[in-house]
């Protein structure tokens, strides 16, 4: 029920994160922020079963936090997903898997590109030009498919994410009531307005 | 439906004269939901030998990773490169070491060995090991590829030859599968070098 978008700009990286949290039928709360920041230029969108998402999230933003201290260097944003897609992989061999669904989106400095990384709970892990996760991917890919461009400017992916989320309004039986819509660049992550 | 066609994609490698061909699929979906087409499924494990893993994807990039560390520790302790045959029987040890909670891949392996002898071989998920002199298929696609393989192949192609036909194969094979497509790779494996190139295929 819960939907995660991104979308790789000319020079930043566009995220989206519906902002409910549900328990059953039952939305509990319409202000939740899905997302972690990992450093400065790294951001984490999540989804999945409640509790263990925000618990994986924290767990993976403070053990990216601990190697940045000790090694003194920034972690990309490849680095920080094939560190979190390890994780998700030996955990989906346990007792207790996550049940998460992550994107993790970024400005790569060293680079000067922008990434993103699409990774569902068994531990596949795709660098994407734009994805969406849970059922509203079925509804917002096709959009995306269509008018997203790999020089996309800022402007053109906010009316972008706008399509897809009115899409998901007129055409999803679950309401989603609001998104928070957030920009990673060369200057950090910063939450915007659509 | 089966892990192991969960994510989709289809390998599928054949012996020339003097050298062998290894091709896959660019295709990276969730069931029915194509989620990538920049997923190739092929490794190289040395200068002349490729590792194809079709299969579950998170597998896929554990194994990948995996067999990189093993063939680079190989090659430290034996200071020489792997031999496809003894690949093989490394990677279907990897395999069966875990045999009652098996990694969901079924790889291919293509190279050519230090006499410059085409090998080829495909296992299941368990390391069970199919040697081939002719072709090997697996993936989602394998009641197409096997059926196209059989009808096109023949001995001793040369490399450009080998090429049209593996890639020829692949191309119609997977146009019947809707879990597999969206682009390909081939690797012609010649004594003198590899030629790697990316096929446009039907995007529907």
């Amino acid at each position: 029920m819960e939907c995660l978008i991104g979308m790789v700009g000319k020079d930043f990286v566009l995220t989206a994160a519906d902002t409910s949290a549900a328990r059953s039928i039952t939305v509990m709360k319409s202000t939740e922020d899905k997302s972690r920041d990992l450093n400065k230029h790294v951001i984490m969108l999540y989804s999945g079963e409640p509790g263990d998402t925000v618990h994986f999230a924290e767990y993976i933003q403070r053990n990216v936090r601990f190697y940045e201290i000790k090694n003194g260097i920034e972690l990309t944003p490849k680095a920080a997903a094939t560190f979190t897609r390890k994780e998700l992989a030996t955990s989906l061999r346990s007792r207790h898997p996550y049940a998460v669904n992550l994107l993790i989106a970024g400005y790569d400095v060293t680079a000067l590109s922008s990434q993103l990384y699409w990774i569902d709970y068994l531990g596949s892990s795709v660098n994407v030009p734009f994805a969406a996760h849970g059922y509203g991917a079925y509804y917002t890919l096709s959009l995306l498919d269509r008018y997203h461009r790999p020089d996309i400017s800022l402007d053109e992916a906010k009316v972008l994410v706008k399509k897809c989320i009115d899409e998901l309004k007129s055409r999803f039986i679950i309401n989603l009531a609001d998104f928070k819509i957030k920009v990673t660049d060369k200057d950090g992550i910063r939450e915007i307005e659509i | 439906m089966s892990i192991l066609e969960y994510n989709g994609g289809a390998i599928v490698a054949m012996v020339g004269k003097n050298c062998v061909a290894i091709g896959s699929d660019k295709r990276f979906g969730v069931q029915l939901m194509t989620v990538s087409t920049e997923f190739p499924k092929i490794f190289p494990a040395t200068d002349k030998t490729f590792i194809g893993l079709p299969g579950l994807a998170t597998d896929i990039r554990t194994l990948s990773e995996r067999f990189r560390f093993k063939i680079n520790m190989y090659k430290l302790s034996e200071e020489r490169e792997i031999e496809p045959r003894t690949l093989a029987h490394l990677v279907s040890s990897t395999l069966y070491e875990r045999r009652f909670g098996p990694y969901f891949v079924e790889p291919i392996i293509a190279g050519l060995d230090k006499d410059n002898q085409p090998f080829i071989c495909g296992m299941d998920l368990i390391g069970c090991i199919n040697f081939a002199k002719d072709f090997v298929v697996a993936g989602t696609t394998t009641d197409s590829l096997f059926g196209v393989c059989e009808s096109l192949w023949e001995p001793d192609l040369e490399p450009e030859d080998l090429f049209e036909t593996v890639s020829q194969s692949l191309l119609n094979a997977v146009d019947r599968d809707s879990l597999a497509g969206w682009g390909a790779v081939i690797h012609v494996v010649t004594p003198e070098r590899v030629i790697t190139r990316t096929l446009k295929t039907r995007m529907d």
